[in-house]
């Protein structure tokens, strides 16, 4: 058998050599070691002993030249050997006398750890699939509708909106049918909804988007409202209270028709007197202070160190408007008569209505009220505000039949009054006791009275 | 007349120091030590954040100070030098600025105080790691000799504990091999922070080294400045003059704790400090050229006088300057204003 | 001074030794120190009969002692010298860190502009030559974290010139990395006449719109190799040589990366903690709305050094198949 013998690399950075002598002439034998051929670098001279025993049977490369590392320079046919044609088998650039290296394969030099989650590094990653060898590659988007924005690049997004085109209706020629830039400047020159641009996925492809038509006060079915920095934080708030508050709810049926009748007397001389109008709500604020006295965990809230009992008596009023939800605060509820809470709660209503409330008009509640009934509500499971401990509703004022106490039907106000509270500072001992407290004040004030 | 003047002078062995010189030294180690003590008073009054102490290492100072040639040698030394500092030619303003951290400083604010730098004065700048500058001293060196500069030396200063360092032991080793004109001072006051000698090497003879890189050593009393400025000035001129490098020890003693942030009575006692203290080279000094009638008690107590007077205007003056500003922190990273991404 | 007038076919090790010896021929200042670099003329050769020429004052062999190798060249430098130290391999310099980053990168700084450090540090580095654990390992991020000094690794001959060059010419220290596999591997044309490259300037290598592939040293020729490849297969890739680690030519860079929308880092040195996490941040920083990909790195994993055994250190190393694979998923994603 013929073994090809290669100039080898005498030095770290060598890259070629020079045959300078060759110290066995072909024919001559050979011993496995022996010293054949004298080579040399401008780092090194070297004789270079035989791998094999046999004979030397070709010379390829002559005295005096210079030819690059890994170069057959010889032939040497083994003892015992078949002759076989000579075959140059060329080794590996820098391997030298490489006959003798362990094969290396592609696969095992590509399955690297080099595109593997770095150790100690967490950084969120696109999901990873790991093929056979180890590769890693990075999974693609998921196309549906729902996930087909999440796996958008920040690019595609970019450019997306500039050219007013939905991602969704794009097919995507990345890997595995991702959305790519290219996709959408081309998509961005061929016209946004092309027919031949239909997604994969199973959505049925969405009109194009016309940003600043569709708003929350005027929406317009079929399209998508950007979200303002109001309704953006009402989310929030809304999600952050259900999510960390346990809410129970209960109700009680109020008979309102003696403060109702109060309130009729009143109302003529106080908008006059005043300029506000005179609605239930001051009334019933009223009773809710006189109630959260007697019921003091109602106006707290839940804290990692305790339950706080607040001091001030700090009311809250849910004010739907057309595009937005307020709750601004009376201070210090407790020590206003019911014609001082008309006059307040009535000027908050009308600077949330012309949107001049400041900051602190909105801090500090400690408990909230939501005249839900204006609208016709009849019972409502309000969301807790701002970490407190409850909030109540007064429902629309309906009038029933009723058992009266002495077994007579007749003819009553009623309105129900809705609770919703924080279970880890209230359960249902206090909750009740707080709403049977309420509806007792209720009941009892008017039909005369002093504001 | 007083009493001292009509004595019989006691002899003085001066090595050549004239009367005004002896008085020169003198002077500088009565600025030392009130200039040292002033950073302490600044320290508890609350006006600066630290202080680092010399008292101990006047005498050795004030005469390496005066073998020094201004004009013409490089001083290379470490953080307790402010008695060579001074000696070389550093004004006292110069020494509150640094203590105050002014923007006026030589280093703009930028270093703890006693971190001196003055190109004017041959002072080379460095840094608070021990023995990195020692391989600077010798680069200096090697720069003087490459340039043909006869007449000139480096006189680099440390402390007992850096010795230990290996940049020490790589520098003494080059400018051996090279025959460099470098006097490498060790200022011997045998306290490293809480190291003791005995801890801090296995020969407490610092000078014998100089023997196994083929040098010559050489101790002295580091409590006389004539002894020290004489072991100085033979080495110096030894250096200047193409005799090569040589090691000079001097040994006094660190009477102070390392600094304001140190408490030195969790590792050494009072008595051992006070039994030292009773060789403190400041009194000794006065009373030796009193002795000498090299001098007058008047003398001597005008020139107290003077040094506080010059102290405290140096003070006046220092703490009147601004701070740096903050803009100033950006400066002088490269030349000219740099990002490092551009 | 020579006037360019054409240019000679040289590899890196030439490119260097040519630059350094014009140096030395035309400032007096200049000298050069480390081990081995006088009367055998370094273990490469690069300063072969310099000694001769120039005298063992401005040719010194040091003793074996990294630390003042690097210490007594910044003293040099602080008093007017030019001196260009030699750190024998890359591998060795760690003794030296105090003095390349306390001291050199200070001195500037601490003296506010009184006392200067115009020092150059060169140092091999690099593997791929059989080096194992200490003749193969890549310095520059323990380094290019430190504001105060410069950082270089050209690739060709051309740029090794100029650049080295520039380091010689700069005022504040320079540590310039040459990749001991590219010595005598990489030829190139190198003009004639003194010439400076500015410290901070990448070079795209070649250009194209898929992909951006920033890489330096070794690996950029290999890059090269595999975009030259996938071009063949009808795929466009940049390739960027940074040739400058601190200061990094960030404006090259983000073009590059806005043109392409992706980005490909391609280092020898370990992934985690190379300086390909500080281009992904400034990338991420600057043009995250312009990135149609995660940006990616391909680099060493997270092992101290490379083996001897020829498994290990392929194992360590990025073939440019592996590149080439790298990009070619980049392209398509």
């Amino acid at each position: 058998m013929a073994t090809t013998i290669t100039m080898p690399q005498l030095g770290e950075t060598v890259t070629e050599g020079t045959v300078e002598r060759w110290l066995k002439q072909p024919g001559e034998s050979v011993e496995k070691y022996e010293a054949f051929v004298e080579v040399s670098t401008d780092k090194v001279n070297s004789e270079v002993p035989a791998p094999v025993t046999g004979t030397l049977r070709e010379i390829l490369v002559q005295e005096g030249t210079t030819v690059a590392t890994g170069t057959a320079i010889a032939i040497i046919e083994e003892v015992g050997a078949v002759p076989a044609a000579s075959a140059a088998k060329a080794a590996a650039p820098g391997s030298g006398a490489s006959a003798t290296e362990p094969p290396k394969t592609r696969e095992a030099m590509a399955a690297s750890a080099n595109l593997e989650p770095v150790p100690g590094f967490n950084l969120p990653e696109m999901p990873v699939q790991h093929a056979g060898n180890g590769h890693a590659r990075v999974a693609p988007p998921d196309a549906s509708s729902e996930t087909a924005l999440r796996g958008v690049s920040p690019a595609v997004r970019k450019l997306a909106r500039e050219h007013r085109i939905d991602v969704r209706s794009i097919r995507g020629t990345g890997a595995n049918g991702r959305v790519t830039a290219q996709d959408v400047l081309a998509a961005a020159s061929a016209g946004a909804s092309a027919p031949a641009a239909a997604p994969p996925a199973k959505p049925a492809a969405a009109p194009p988007l016309k940003p600043g038509t569709s708003t929350y006060g005027e929406p317009i079915p079929g399209t998508l409202i950007p979200l303002t920095s109001a309704r953006r934080i009402i989310a929030e708030r809304m999600v952050e209270s259900k999510h960390t508050a346990p809410h129970a709810w209960s109700m009680v049926e109020v008979d309102v028709t003696n403060v109702w009748k109060w309130r009729a007397r009143e109302k003529d001389a106080f908008e006059r007197a005043t300029g506000y109008k005179l609605t239930l709500l001051p009334f019933f604020i009223r009773a809710v202070v006189e109630s959260l006295a007697g019921f003091p965990l109602m106006n707290a809230r839940f804290t990692a160190d305790g339950i706080l009992v607040e001091r001030d008596v700090n009311i809250g009023i849910a004010i739907g408007l057309p595009t937005n939800l307020v709750v601004p605060v009376v201070k210090g509820a407790d020590k206003l008569s019911i014609k001082g809470l008309a006059i307040a709660s009535g000027e908050l209503i009308d600077k949330a209505r012309r949107n001049k409330l400041s900051a602190d008009d909105l801090q500090g509640g400690t408990f909230t009220v939501n005249n839900n009934g204006a609208n016709g509500s009849y019972a409502s499971a309000p969301i807790i505000n701002g970490g407190q401990a409850g909030i109540v509703t007064m429902e629309t004022v309906v009038k029933k039949p009723v058992v009266t106490a002495d077994e007579a039907i007749a003819v009553r106000s009623m309105m129900n009054v809705c609770l919703s509270l924080d279970h880890r500072v209230v359960d249902g001992y206090v909750a009740s006791g707080f709403l049977a407290d309420l509806k007792k004040r209720l009941e009892a004030m008017g039909p005369s009275g002093i504001l | 007349m007083s009493k001292t003047e009509t004595q019989v002078r006691k002899p003085l062995e001066r090595h050549g120091l004239s009367d005004d010189q002896l008085k020169a030294i003198f002077r500088n180690m009565l600025l030392q030590r009130q200039l040292d003590n002033r950073g302490f008073q600044l320290n508890r009054q609350g006006k600066v954040p630290f202080a680092l102490g010399s008292e101990g290492h006047e005498a050795l100072q004030a005469g390496a100070a005066m073998a020094f040639e201004r004009g013409k040698d490089i001083l290379a030394p470490y953080y307790r030098d402010l008695g060579l500092a001074i000696g070389i030619g550093l004004d006292p303003y110069e020494i509150m600025l640094s203590i105050f951290a002014r923007a006026e400083d030589h280093n703009g604010g930028r270093q703890f105080p006693n971190h001196y730098s003055s190109k004017r004065a041959g002072l080379m700048s460095f840094s608070s790691i021990l023995a990195a500058h020692i391989p600077h001293a010798v680069g200096a060196a090697y720069a003087l000799k490459y340039r043909g500069e006869s007449g000139r030396a480096v006189l680099v200063t440390c402390g007992d504990g850096t010795t230990s360092e290996g940049e020490w032991h790589e520098s003494m080793n080059f400018a051996a091999i090279h025959k460099l004109p470098l006097v490498m001072l060790v200022e011997n006051n045998q306290w490293a922070i809480s190291t003791p000698l005995s801890m801090q090497m296995a020969e407490p003879n610092i000078y014998k080294r100089a023997e196994g890189y083929g040098m010559p050593g050489e101790q002295f009393d580091g409590f006389d400045p004539i002894v020290s400025y004489a072991a100085v000035k033979r080495a110096m001129d030894r250096a200047r003059s193409g005799g090569g490098p040589s090691i000079v020890e001097g040994v006094c003693y660190r009477f102070l704790a390392h600094s304001t942030d140190d408490n030195d009575m969790t590792y050494r006692t009072k008595d051992e400090v006070s039994e030292h203290r009773k060789h403190d080279p400041v009194p000794l000094f006065e009373s030796v050229l009193l002795d000498a009638g090299v001098v007058s008690a008047a003398e001597i107590d005008a020139m107290k006088k003077d040094v506080l007077r010059e102290t405290n205007e140096a003070t006046d003056k220092a703490e009147a300057m601004p701070y740096p500003e903050a803009s100033d922190l950006y400066e002088n990273v490269y030349e000219g204003a740099w990002q490092p991404w551009q | 001074m020579a006037v360019a007038s054409g240019s000679q076919t040289m590899n890196n090790v030439e490119a260097v030794r040519a630059t350094l010896y014009e140096a030395m021929k035309s400032d007096d200042r200049t000298v050069i120190i480390g081990e081995d670099v006088g009367n055998r003329g370094n273990v490469f050769l690069i300063t072969k009969d310099f000694i001769k020429e120039f005298g063992p004052q401005r040719v010194i062999d040091t003793p074996i002692a990294e630390a003042s190798i690097v210490g007594i060249a910044v003293g040099m430098a602080m008093e007017g010298l030019r001196p260009i130290a030699e750190i024998q391999f890359a591998d060795f310099i760690y003794p030296a860190f105090n003095q390349i980053v306390g001291e050199a990168a200070k001195t500037r700084y601490r003296s506010n502009g009184e006392y200067t450090c115009p020092l150059v540090i060169r140092t091999p580095y690099g593997g791929g030559v059989r080096g194992a654990l200490s003749h193969s390992v890549s310095i520059e991020a323990l380094f290019y974290h430190v504001p105060g000094l410069k950082i270089v690794a050209p690739a060709f001959p051309a740029d090794v010139k100029g650049l080295l060059n520039a380091a010689i010419d700069d005022p504040d220290p320079v540590l310039f990395l040459e990749h001991k596999k590219t010595y005598r591997l990489i030829k190139g044309e190198v003009p004639d006449g003194h010439y400076t490259i500015p410290i901070g300037k990448a070079d795209v290598k070649k250009t194209g719109t898929q992909l951006t592939v920033v890489s330096y040293g070794l690996y950029v020729h290999w890059a090269l190799e595999a975009a030259n490849a996938l071009e063949q297969e009808g795929l466009s890739v940049e390739v960027i040589d940074l040739r400058s680690i601190r200061p990094m030519d960030r404006t090259a860079i983000l073009q590059s990366v806005r043109k392409t929308r992706k980005l490909l880092i391609i280092h020898e040195d370990n992934k985690f903690g190379g300086i390909g996490a500080e281009i992904s941040a400034m990338v991420a920083e600057e043009a995250l709305f312009d990135l149609d990909a995660p940006i990616r790195r391909l680099a060493a994993p997270d092992v101290p050094a490379m083996g001897y055994a020829l498994p290990l250190e392929e194992e360590y190393m990025s073939s440019p198949a592996e590149m080439a694979d790298s990009m070619r998923e980049m392209v398509k994603f």
